[in-house]
């Protein structure tokens, strides 16, 4: 499974402009951040992800206890030798679980973090 | 002196080496609680494998897979799914947000005084069921593994205090954690986890792999090997869920009691490990919020992987070593004598280490595998240990007590030094409860049924709200926070409990009472907001929100890391 890059080094260069945004502390105009197209994109496509993905994960992972409570037989079933469906849907929330967070994680390295930086530039030239 | 005395000295040994060169980098309050924010991704991804796979995890899932069969395999699939909420909804805000602890992000919009102190309530309250839990199952390791170790340290420890002698396998544990707290702070107890967790993996794939050279390499023999193991109560083979939750024999409310029970350790799993304090703590070591999501990419590959282990240690003892076998003390085929005295990893690693490697290799296998599971302990407890203190001295003492109440200016120095007195008070005082409640207690009860359920009930809602909700305010956080931790405790009190034998008849039907304390959470901070509102108490969370809104998507402004001296 991929996962996210290491980082530089600590004091190496780093790719975004880091130098251009406020320090903490500066006088930051939040709320105006906050209604910029840049940032409004920027939450849209999160929640876009996020959500449906979050009400996916918590169907799929809750299935397993109710399937092996409501439906015992099925879950019995065997599938191949002694290998039950109850066995291999355990296993598949692990696969599911990681399948979901590469997705995330490749989302967010080339979709979120491009449009973060964006809003951080737009602060740093005084919003 | 035995193997397993010998390998236990190397652990301590180690990670004492690390404590001394730790301590040299330990000198301002950044790195105290946070490394300096100098971890890099991979390595707090295996530091967060570390924190987070404790002895529940390691002695514990094997055992209740070599007991129950299929059904013990739950609370590996919960812990794992677990990261997916952290991941989407807490990593990144959190490290953006935050400074040390977790009440730092609520303090952003809240007003501190009441959301610290509540705050440090329920992180002590979580720390503490799950620190009880890691030192009990440390001191009934130790005493099983290596009883003359236990009889040696008697003299050293042999005080009573307010009517509870202490133990002595217990107090060493306690003592390692606090000298790798103190002297080392943040930086000893990450590396302390990195290699707790390479130790752990280590000894997991192992296992795994002479377990399947015992079935020659085939599922198939595996697989037909546990289904020839049968449960004597219910009639299924261990290959089959049922035997843990007996279905379809108890009703509340029309429900099945057994499905009940299990859905509600799902939720306690999987929305309590996004509210564990010494897990968000992690976060705030890392250089920026796209280190925290590597991170978390990391621990989710070491986690899975070893949940999955988990169900060849498992199914390994219960075919290979036998249920009977596997607890200390055996009395006509069942387990007798102190609770959490399940040994199927260590059980299960003799056998092997005596099917190809000999008597040596047995004696040698055993004892890896318990020094693995002693270091296991060791990097929880001292994770455990630092998010404590973190919230009585950073939270309350420095920015309640000090800064607030007596408006005073608490300097760098100060702060560190009394960081380092509650990590010695929190130890001192972890030692005692733990030898006071150790004989009685649950362990795995605590961990699963009462920190994550606390975690869940009052640390996510108020987190979630903080980051997400507008409207939240001081008082939807203190409610959720304080409350959620009172219904937990209070439930769990009037139910079959954490303690063993488990109460019968109980008041509370439901050993795992999340189903209803995290609902009720969410709740009491949806309304203890509106009455805020209706008060006008709190006008100052909702101009803040604003600025945590575009921090914590953004990570502007974020606390930055320093660059090393």
């Amino acid at each position: 499974m991929e996962v996210g890059k290491p980082l530089p080094a600590p004091g190496a260069p780093r790719t975004e402009v880091v130098h251009a945004e406020p320090a903490a502390g500066e006088e930051v105009h939040w709320e105006g951040l906050e209604q910029s197209e840049e940032f409004r994109e920027l939450v849209r496509r999160r929640f876009r992800f996020v959500l449906p993905a979050t009400i996916f994960f918590l169907v799929y992972y809750f299935l397993l206890p109710l399937g092996n409570g409501l439906a015992p037989d099925l879950m019995k079933t065997k599938v191949f030798g002694e290998v039950n469906i109850a066995y291999l849907f355990a296993l598949s929330e692990f696969v599911m679980a990681w399948v979901l967070a590469y997705l995330y994680i490749r989302k967010a390295n080339t979709v979120f973090d491009g449009l973060a930086a964006k809003v951080r530039a737009r602060a740093g030239k005084g919003a | 002196m035995s193997i397993t005395l010998v390998l236990f000295l190397i652990v301590v040994g180690i990670t004492l080496v690390i404590t001394a060169w730790a301590a040299g980098r330990t000198k301002t309050t950044v790195q105290f609680w946070a490394a300096g924010r100098q971890i890099k991704g991979w390595q707090n991804g295996l530091a967060i494998a570390g924190d987070y796979m404790s002895a529940a995890s390691f002695l514990g899932i094997a055992g209740l897979i070599a007991f129950n069969g299929y059904d013990g395999f739950m609370y590996s699939v919960g812990w794992l799914v677990a990261y997916l909420t952290v991941l989407f909804l807490i990593a990144e805000p959190m490290r953006n947000t935050g400074k040390y602890t977790m009440a730092d992000v609520l303090a952003y919009r809240m007003s501190p005084v009441p959301v610290r102190s509540a705050a440090a309530f329920s992180t002590v309250a979580v720390c503490a069921s799950y620190m009880m839990a890691q030192m009990i199952g440390a001191g009934s390791l130790i005493k099983i593994l290596i009883p003359t170790l236990d009889t040696n340290l008697k003299p050293y420890f042999n005080w009573e205090i307010l009517g509870t002698r202490l133990d002595p396998s217990i107090s060493m544990v306690g003592l390692l954690m606090m000298i790798y707290v103190i002297a080392g702070g943040m930086v000893a107890t990450t590396w302390v986890q990195i290699i707790k967790a390479i130790l752990l993996m280590s000894g997991a794939v192992l296992l795994t792999f002479l377990v399947m050279l015992h079935f020659g390499f085939s599922f198939g023999h595996f697989f037909d090997a546990i289904a020839g193991v049968k449960d004597k109560v219910t009639g299924l083979n261990f290959t089959q869920p049922g035997i843990l939750y007996k279905y379809g024999q108890k009703q509340v409310f029309g429900v099945d009691l057994a499905l009940i029970d299990n859905v509600s350790l799902g939720m306690a799993l999987i929305l309590g490990t996004a509210g564990l304090p010494h897990i968000l703590m992690r976060f705030f070591t890392v250089p920026d919020g796209k280190a925290a999501r590597a991170s978390v990419a990391w621990a989710m590959g070491l986690i899975g992987s070893f949940y999955i282990m988990t169900t060849f240690l498992g199914f390994g003892a219960a075919t290979l070593v036998g249920k009977a076998n596997i607890c200390a003390s055996v009395v006509n085929g069942a387990c007798v004598g102190t609770p959490n005295s399940n040994l199927a990893a260590p059980r299960l690693a003799e056998f092997l280490g005596g099917e190809f490697f000999g008597t040596t290799g047995a004696e040698f296998l055993l004892a890896f595998i318990a020094a693995v599971a002693f270091a296991t302990i060791l990097a929880v407890v001292a994770g455990l240990t630092l998010a404590a203190s973190g919230a009585f001295s950073h939270d309350f003492y420095v920015n309640v007590v000090r800064t607030h109440l007596l408006h005073g200016h608490v300097s760098e120095r100060e702060q560190v030094l009394v960081a380092r007195i509650t990590a010695a008070l929190v130890g001192l005082l972890s030692i005692w409860l733990a030898a006071r409640i150790g004989a009685t207690a649950n362990a795995a009860a605590l961990v699963a049924g009462v920190a994550f359920v606390i975690a869940a009930s009052a640390n996510l809602p108020a987190i979630l709200f903080t980051l997400f909700w507008k409207r939240f305010n001081t008082w939807g956080a203190v409610a959720c926070l304080v409350g959620g931790t009172v219904i937990t405790i209070w439930l769990v009190a009037i139910g079959p409990g954490w303690t063993v034998p488990a109460v019968k008849n109980p008041a509370f039907p439901l050993q795992n009472v999340g189903i209803v304390s995290i609902p009720l959470g969410f709740l009491l901070a949806i309304v203890g907001t509106y009455i805020g509102d209706l008060v006008k108490a709190d006008r100052l969370s909702e101009v803040k929100f604003h600025e945590i809104d575009v921090r914590a998507q953004t990570g502007l402004g974020a606390e930055p890391n320093p660059v090393p001296a």
